[in-house]
């Protein structure tokens, strides 16, 4: 008995050593290496010397940090919750549907979630091009201007969120609906036969059983949009990069166009002490709340 | 409820279901534009009206795509790095779920600590870091450049440690009972009741790392070496302005993930549902 349990443990160690040697080099080892970076002045790839908080002091006067920080919070503000209530709405109507029509419809709707960025750039950039694009001939026909949408610093983030709300709302549309599928049909009918009106079932049932799906939603979508990084990049090249900044661009600018190593680590050190807050205050917000429905 | 209003709801609802699928028809447009330009001579394409239908059909962008650039060179550095990031990140997810649910061994609860807040750490800070370690491997350039630092995913870990936590521990003292190996348990009893989990996990890794584009783009320089993801967006000289072109090679880049969505869709929204902390 005693050698089965040691054999147990050996083998438990045996099952999880690969995992923890790739966890080791390329998650752990990072992330200390992240930190320890941002106090020195080295370029991308190399040591540098210690130079205490330099890199964090000089953040509040940079001009172009304080761009990033407001773009990623622009950004935010205009993806995730007008994104997760119009993925809201959409399952709503799919979940009405059935069948054959059901998938057919949540299969459009899913469809560009699946496909890379680079191809929903190349298609956005197509449908929105100057030129060319059919957006262009729709607002010609509406008598609107034409707009050069991403050469245009007021235009830029408004387009991108939509692009980007287009792109992942069949994520959340697919949440909402495995949501929707738990709740009873009996409460439905009992509401009917009370008669009450479409509005208040929905106000009154849908609404609050589907909030703590929703509140998942919204913290899916509002860590991965603190990361944005690729739609901003792609849409920028020829533009303007610098108005158009957010966070992870301006790491990846400091440390791959610039070579400063140092910089560009203390900026990450930044986005990544937003995250992890922004997590742990949500985990702790959900379980209040989870513990007052209760 | 009287006929009259029960009859008005009816309406309201038919109504609600033609704008939804009205919705879903414009939401997906701009693909079938992009294919169906991909699909016209590029004179046609540039035409300053809308037609739905191209008047002459051509494949001559997809001959031109597929002969003349490296198209085909960047779907082989994809599907390699893509089916290698696959295979080792469900494998060593498999038997580390399976050893935290099932087995006891030193440290197993600060590991399992460890993988739950790792899931909050966003990888897109770590890309310094993970330059100068990949540069440091001399793997710059290379397809183990582009597969190592993409090989954490915690929360297919996670979803498989809950899924050996609903086996009930009969199967294992029964197992344990015939004197079979843990090997054998492993390998005999346990995989194979998880079959569906893994092809779920297993397409939908499939999925990400084809459409992985932050690391990629960094790890690789020479336009040989790229994924289609990236090469796409980077070689514009190899594509002119010719937007049919560029729109061909959008369409091939997504041809294969949207394939394998449409041929396993029960499987992939399962998996994304699960990696999401629903049991769906």
């Amino acid at each position: 008995m005693l050698r089965n349990r040691r054999n147990e443990g050996l083998f438990g160690l045996a099952l999880v050593a690969p995992f923890v040697a790739i966890y080791g080099l390329v998650f752990v080892y990072p992330t200390i290496k992240l930190f320890m970076t941002s106090f020195t002045d080295a370029p991308l790839i190399g040591d540098g010397n210690f130079v205490g908080f330099d890199n964090y002091a000089r953040l509040p006067s940079d001009r172009r940090f304080g761009t990033a920080v407001w773009n990623t919070a622009y950004f935010v503000l205009i993806t995730v919750v007008p994104g997760t209530l119009l993925a809201f709405a959409i399952a709503l109507g799919v979940n009405r549907l059935a069948g054959r029509l059901q998938a057919a419809v949540l299969a459009l709707f899913f469809l560009p979630y699946i496909l890379p960025v680079s191809v929903v750039y190349l298609l956005w950039d197509w449908t929105l091009n100057f030129q060319f694009g059919i957006a262009m001939y729709l607002f010609d026909m509406l008598g609107i201007a034409r707009i050069p949408v991403f050469k245009s610093t007021a235009w830029f983030m408004p387009a991108v969120g939509m692009i980007t709300i287009w792109w992942t709302a069949g994520f959340s549309i697919l949440l909402f609906l495995a949501g929707l599928r738990t709740i009873p049909t009996e409460i439905y009918e009992a509401a009917a036969l009370d008669n009450a009106g479409r509005w208040s079932t929905f106000r009154r049932i849908t609404w609050p059983l589907m909030w703590p799906i929703t509140a998942l939603v919204l913290t899916i979508q509002l860590i991965s949009q603190l990361k944005i990084f690729d739609q901003v990049y792609l849409f920028s090249v020829g533009g303007r990069p610098n108005d158009n900044m957010v966070l992870v661009y301006y790491v990846f600018q400091r440390a791959f166009q610039s070579d400063q190593g140092g910089r560009a680590a203390a900026v990450a050190v930044v986005l990544f002490v937003i995250v992890i807050v922004v997590s742990v205050l949500n985990f702790q917000l959900t379980r209040l709340s989870g513990g007052r429905d209760r | 409820m009287t006929a009259t209003t029960a009859r008005r709801l009816n309406a309201i609802g038919l109504i609600i279901t033609v704008i939804t699928v009205f919705c879903a028809i414009i939401w997906a447009f701009p693909l079938y534009w992009a294919v169906v330009s991909s699909l016209k001579p590029e004179h046609e394409v540039v035409r300053p009206y809308i037609e739905l239908w191209p008047e002459t059909f051509t494949v001559s962008h997809y001959v031109f795509a597929l002969t003349q650039t490296e198209i085909g060179r960047w779907y082989v550095n994809s599907i390699v790095t893509a089916t290698a990031v696959t295979v080792l990140t469900v494998s060593s997810s498999l038997f580390c779920g399976y050893a935290i649910s099932q087995l006891n061994f030193p440290l197993r609860n600060v590991l399992w600590w460890l993988i739950l807040a790792s899931f909050m750490i966003p990888m897109q800070t770590l890309i310094v870091n993970h330059f100068e370690l990949v540069a440091d491997l001399g793997l710059i350039n290379t397809w183990s450049g582009i597969v190592l630092p993409q090989l954490i995913h915690p929360v297919i870990i996670i979803v498989y440690k809950q899924f050996f936590d609903g086996v009930p521990k009969d199967f294992r003292e029964a197992a344990v009972m015939d004197n079979a190996s843990e090997w054998r348990i492993l390998t005999k009893v346990y995989i194979p009741m998880n079959w569906g989990v893994t092809t779920a996990l297993s397409i939908v890794c499939f999925i990400w790392s084809w459409n992985a584009f932050l690391w990629p783009f960094l790890a690789v320089t020479k336009t040989d070496m790229m994924t289609i993801t990236v090469g796409i967006t980077q070689v514009n000289d190899a594509f002119g302005v010719y937007y049919a072109r560029q729109l061909t090679a959008a369409v091939l880049a997504g041809l294969p993930v949207a394939m394998a969505y449409l041929i396993f869709q029960r499987r992939v929204t399962e998996a994304i549902t699960l990696s999401a902390g629903i049991k769906g």
